[in-house]
């Protein structure tokens, strides 16, 4: 007898059933043990007297793709019928969505599966940048305050929390705390004890799943409110540390300047001092302090940006710089952390450096780099020997020697050819924006904040000061336009979304229309 | 080997009477074939039927038991050739093959077959692979049965109905003569689900019973005179058998509901959405009860024009519910309706999607829309009057458009490939963009950011055959993409033979990562692995110089990016005329990390000397550019935001899920991108040399570093 097959109701009108399955839709990432979690759940369901069916699309979305997993259960009948259970979720007739990753329960959201009448929303609250995020020249990282927002309207429910720190931290997947979040969040009609018996029953790393799964039930059970990272939260204190020299840059600085560029003030100084030494420190703040007279009233935010980013012109990323930055013992200790090295494990350390010609002359004193630059023939030549990637193992003695030698170049920094530019350049950059601080201090804050284009190495490094030295002149031209700050900064957005700044030179050719 | 082992599986193939199957949709099939006594089976690989090829593989002693012979066909079209073993002797075969691309290439067999007729039952399983999941172009395999006159079987997607459809698919084979389709659609594949099982059944004519005792019969060669003859048996004798058969086995189902005046007609595959969409409307429930009368056509082809007809009759109007298009079953039913001079109106694709997966809110809207047109009162009250979604969509979701990323899928973590592209990427720089024709396969994944290269892609292994009408004089040369998969499969005649013989100039990059990784990771002739079963380590650089390649360049490292930049770069410039021909070989990662990693534990664990490579960014001298992360995407290699006030973009940062390939260092290297890369070389059970000199290193180095230390102001 077929007991699958639906009776044939050839007598007539019969009573419909009005029960519904209990549905739940998973949206995974490859990788992510998505069909393991839908698995559990099967066989949880079956355990406790229910027919399930599971089924997914996976198709090459497998390889780090987006994958959408979807369970139907329903109570078996005594009479053995089975159900008719659907393959694919109707929007706004799912139980449970479970989104693996933030940005994936967005997905679910847009999709439609998640109704504010019905549907438990459960999310890992990490996230997994997509490439899109990841590739832009600048910060494209999206904002998820908008996906907390959208599920406080969208579910009946929300529960959201970082899983793939617990499954980190437990040694599982995070396949396995979904599970346990699952569980505790009481969307199903079955037991805790179900849900481990069907861990048990898959028998593969069945302990530490159990302990991702225990994990995500109490996390589930005590829903602590989602944290999310934002950045620039440890702004240190403009306060003595016990150094006199330092501290007294410090008693200047509270001295001279409004208290709520203190924070930036305290970075700034540290990042300036910790390149070169007090000298630079104070030159730092002689340079910041050339903004203070356009201060309207209490509206800092000039003098702010001012402190920020001359911090960052002034400790530019020079050899030497990385040099110091490759040999320090903090550095080494965060490498093992890192990678997550035990005690009594062994870490070496390999850079991959690729120094050219321009490195070295950099470094020289400014007037026999401009020697070797007048003569390109032979620079050329010199760079053929120089310019080739080398593996510099940190670890040992042969190359951290070098390399510390190389830091110690520091006291002769300010006589070389990479400093007199560095200097040069800032000075002209900080006179535009002073020139323009007089009449519209809304101006220099966006000319002082071009800055932010300036970054990298070699290639990427002169592709920035490119952008940066275009955008700097539109700014000059814009000068006498009172909406000159908006156009800067539009500029600045727009250098930041390519890498080969066609959207920059788009928006300058904008501007030349004006 | 395959990516996931079936060991379990395997278990289940041999079930035997009365014993519950529970398991996926397509090795519910896989167990059915052997159920019906088949004979051998053979197919390629490809989702969603990936899983039936893999579990016979590791089912081989399954197998030698019941005496199946099971083949890793090199193409669909060596699959579907295959079944000629059923064309003179009573054997069932049976082929599988993702569809319609597969079916496209196994199209000159299928034509052969479907002509001379089969004598043994041949079965074609084919994975639909239409709508949300998909990777392929959308078309329908419908229109391959009906060209060649195969039958084709759409059962209803759950395993028992699934299961059936094979028996009934053998047995309608051998009552009609005629090779016959079974229809399997994405979910149906990967459903899990349950059917009671039958013992399984040794073929009982063998192939070795065949070969001892052969037969011919000129009658079944497609041969003029004998080819006209094949086709007047088509319609003559074949069909009508098939037709019988199908009434008298009464495939196709009719569920009666008390709403007789009209009904729905729909393709099996579609039942359990069909039943999903009626009982929203308040029409059927779970249990598959409804009140609308139901005719499922667990076969699409032939039709059988009096059942059709008998359902129509006396009902004022009826839905076609035919996923894909054209519409060929509704054109179908309106010709048949009137022929028979029945009046009923026929709905279709005016109420429901003419293009595109019948999803469940597709089907929703076309019952509601068929149900509001014909009989309004048999809608509750609440649906009734709606037309459109109870709420707007609110701004909050809305807004999610802005923010929620797009996720294609991608190269693994550490892929071989990755380096291939990050090479050409920086090739494009040097010497500006080249036409790239594309091929299918994993590599495929470089059309879409961060590499975005590639022209186009013209079907598997077709990648150096697509550039070939680039053979002419011009100032930069074609590149064509290929991997070892598409090059067995058919690209070592069609792309590399076809670029000798013509002499076409342009260069052919063939992937190779020692497997057919896209499908999930089978062995094929270039394979490096040893195989128990199949004769493997057969270099491709051998294969291409055997067709007469001579500028032929084999890259054993693909992560060494510099390598495959400057191969690259002599091949699009050297002066020798005809195709050059780089062959770039690594292991795929995901088979590799399969591979080596509980080797590596295991050795961790028994004390051995092991070292693991990671790679690092250190974030104090990042500059937040990611530069190195559009010379690469890799899922390891992210950005973090960091507690620095000063920085104000994201740096870049890997994770512990970095395998060391070392494509980052080399990448940084290759393009001077920056120095923020290391590599940690993290040694498990070091020896007592490597403690000792660790610390002879470490009081030399720590000495330096307290040293300058003490010199340094210290913050925090």
């Amino acid at each position: 007898m077929n007991v699958m097959t639906p009776m044939r109701n050839v007598d007539g009108p019969e009573q419909l059933d009005v029960a519904e399955p209990i549905s739940v839709a998973v949206l995974a990432m490859g990788g992510q043990g998505g069909g393991v979690l839908v698995d559990w759940i099967v066989t949880l369901a079956e355990s406790q007297g229910f027919i399930a069916q599971s089924t997914s699309v996976p198709g090459v979305a497998q390889r780090t793709g987006a994958t959408i997993y979807y369970v139907e259960m329903i109570k078996a009948r005594a009479d053995g019928r089975c159900p008719v259970l659907a393959l694919m979720p109707t929007p706004g007739k799912v139980d449970i969505v479970i989104g693996a990753e933030l940005m994936e329960a967005g997905r679910a959201m847009q999709r439609g599966l998640v109704s504010p009448e019905r549907t438990t929303l459960i999310a890992s609250s990490h996230r997994s940048y997509a490439v899109a995020e990841k590739i832009a020249p600048g910060d494209g990282i999206a904002d998820d305050a908008k996906v907390y927002r959208a599920a406080q309207v969208a579910a009946k429910r929300f529960l959201a929390f970082d899983m793939a720190a617990l499954a980190e931290r437990t040694g599982s997947a995070i396949s396995a705390v979904l599970f346990g979040a699952l569980a505790g969040a009481k969307a199903l009609p079955f037991p805790r004890e179900a849900y481990e018996a069907a861990i048990r029953k898959a028998g593969v790393g069945v302990d530490a799943s159990l302990r991702a799964f225990a994990a995500g039930y109490d996390g589930a059970v005590n829903p602590v409110k989602p944290v999310k990272a934002v950045a620039g939260t440890a702004e240190p204190k403009l306060e003595p540390i016990g150094d006199a020299q330092f501290d007294a840059l410090v008693a200047r600085a509270r001295a001279e300047f409004p208290v709520e560029a203190h924070a930036i003030l305290a970075a700034g100084l540290r990042r300036v001092v910790d390149f070169q030494d007090i000298a630079y420190g104070r030159e730092y703040l002689d340079l910041v302090a050339t903004f203070l007279p356009f201060q309207h009233g209490t509206d800092a935010t000039l003098v702010r940006a001012a402190a920020k980013y001359i911090a960052l012109a002034m400790a530019y990323d020079d050899v030497i710089r990385v040099a110091d930055l490759k040999t320090r013992a903090s550095r080494f200790d965060r490498v093992r952390a890192e990678v997550t090295a035990a005690p009594d494990q062994i870490v070496d350390i390999t850079e991959f450096m690729h120094p050219r010609m321009e490195e070295v002359i950099g470094t020289l004193p400014a007037k026999l780099g401009l020697w070797f630059e007048a003569r390109p023939r032979l620079l050329h030549a010199l760079d053929r020997v120089v310019n080739r990637g080398r593996r510099v193992r940190t670890t040992t003695i042969r190359w951290f020697l070098p390399l510390y030698l190389l830091a110690g170049l520091r006291r002769f920094r300010r006589a070389t050819l990479r400093h007199k530019r560095e200097v040069a350049h800032r000075d002209a950059w900080l006179e535009a924006a002073r020139a323009a601080a007089a009449s519209n201090p809304a101006l220099a804050k966006a000319i002082i904040e071009l800055r932010r284009l300036v970054k990298g190495y070699s290639d990427t490094h002169a592709r920035g000061l490119s952008k940066f030295d275009k955008a700097l002149a539109a700014a000059i031209r814009l000068r006498e336009r009172g909406d000159a700050p908006d156009w800067v900064r539009r500029l600045r957005d727009a250098a930041l979304a390519d890498e080969d700044g066609k959207i920059l030179d788009g928006a300058i050719a904008t501007i030349a229309t004006l | 080997m395959a990516e996931r082992s079936f060991a379990k599986e395997v278990a289940d193939l041999r079930l035997g009477a009365g014993q519950e199957f529970r398991g996926e949709g397509i090795l519910a099939i896989t167990k059915a074939l052997l159920q019906s006594g088949v004979g051998y089976v053979g197919g390629y690989q490809g989702a969603p039927i990936s899983h039936l090829m893999d579990v016979l593989s590791d089912a081989q002693d399954v197998l030698a038991e019941l005496g199946v012979h099971f083949e890793t066909s090199a193409s669909e079209a060596a699959a579907g050739a295959m079944l000629s073993a059923s064309v003179m002797y009573p054997i069932r075969g049976a082929v599988t093959w993702k569809s319609t691309v597969g079916t496209n290439v196994a199209s000159d067999a299928l034509a052969n077959l479907a002509s001379g007729g089969v004598k043994g039952g041949a079965l074609i399983i084919i994975g639909e692979d239409y709508g949300e999941g998909s990777s392929i172009m959308q078309e329908r395999s419908h229109a391959f049965a009906m060209k060649s006159q195969i039958w084709l079987l759409d059962p209803r997607p759950n395993l028992e109905s699934i299961v059936k459809a094979v028996e009934d698919g053998f047995e309608l084979s051998e009552a009609s003569n005629t090779p016959v389709m079974l229809e399997v659609r994405i979910r149906a594949c990967h459903v899990h689900g349950r059917f009671i099982a039958k013992d399984n059944k040794p073929p009982p004519f063998t192939l070795a019973q065949a070969l001892e005792n052969p037969q011919r019969d000129t009658g079944r060669i497609v041969l003029p005179p004998a080819a006209f003859v094949q086709e007047k048996e088509k319609i003559a004798q074949r069909l009508p058998a098939a037709i019988e058969f199908i009434k008298t086995r009464k495939l196709n189902e009719t569920f009666d509901g008390e709403l007789a005046d009209i009904g729905i007609v729909l393709q099996g595959g579609l039942y359990n959405g069909v039943i999903r969409a009626l009982q929203q409307l308040g029409l059927a429930d779970v249990w598959g009860a409804t009140r609308v009368p139901l005719y499922v056509m667990n076969v699409t082809y032939p039709l059988i024009d009096s059942e059709l007809a008998a359902f129509c009759s006396g009902k004022s109007a009826v839905l076609m519910v035919e996923e894909g298009q054209p519409e060929f079953i509704e054109t179908a039913l309106h010709a048949i309706l009137r022929k028979a001079e029945i009046s009923t109106k026929i709905y279709g694709k005016d109420v429901l999607p003419v293009a595109g997966e019948y999803t469940a809110e597709a089907l929703s809207a076309g019952l509601r829309a068929f149900l509001a047109a014909t009989m309004p009162d048999a809608l509750p009250e609440q649906i009734r009057g709606r037309n459109e979604p109870a709420q707007p969509i609110a701004d909050e979701i809305k807004a999610l458009a802005a923010v929620v990323p797009p996720r294609p899928p991608g190269f693994c973590t550490g892929c071989p490939e990755r380096p291939i592209f990050a090479a050409m990427k920086l090739v494009e720089k040097e010497l500006g963009p080249h036409h790239v024709s594309a091929d299918i396969g994993c590599h495929l994944f470089s059309i879409l950011p961060p590499f975005n290269i590639g022209a186009t892609t013209m079907g598997y292994g077709l990648g150096p055959a697509s550039a070939s009408a680039f053979n002419v004089k011009a100032g930069k040369r074609p590149i064509a993409m290929i991997g070892d998969g598409g090059f067995w499969h058919n690209g070592l005649a069609s792309g590399i033979g076809n670029a000798v013989f013509n002499r076409h100039d342009g260069v052919i990059m063939v992937v190779d990562n020692y497997y057919s990784s896209a499908t999930g990771g089978q062995d094929i002739p270039s394979s490096r692995a040893d195989n128990r079963s199949r004769s493997t380590k057969h270099p491709i650089a051998d294969a291409v110089k055997g067709v007469g390649a001579s500028w032929v360049r084999q890259i054993d490292r693909t992560y060494d990016v510099a390598k495959v930049r400057d191969t690259l770069k002599e091949a699009l410039t050297t002066n020798e005329k005809g195709p050059k021909i780089i062959v770039a070989s690594s292991e795929c990662m995901l088979n590799k990390q399969r591979r080596v990693k509980p080797l590596f534990n295991r050795a961790v664990k028994a004390g051995q000397r092991m070292v693991r490579e990671r790679f690092g960014v250190d974030e104090d001298v990042c500059s937040g550019d990611h530069a190195c992360i559009r010379l690469s995407g890799c899922p390891s290699l992210s950005v973090k935001r960091t507690d620095d006030p000063l920085k104000d973009d994201p740096v870049a940062a890997v994770d512990n899920s970095c395998v060391g390939c070392g494509n980052c260092g080399e990448v940084a290297e290759a393009a001077v991108l920056c120095p923020s890369f290391y590599r940690a070389d993290i040694v498990h059970n070091p020896t007592t040399f490597d403690r000792l000199l660790a610390r002879l290193r470490g009081a030399v180095i720590g000495f330096l570093q307290r040293h300058r230390d003490r010199r340094r102001i210290a913050f925090s």
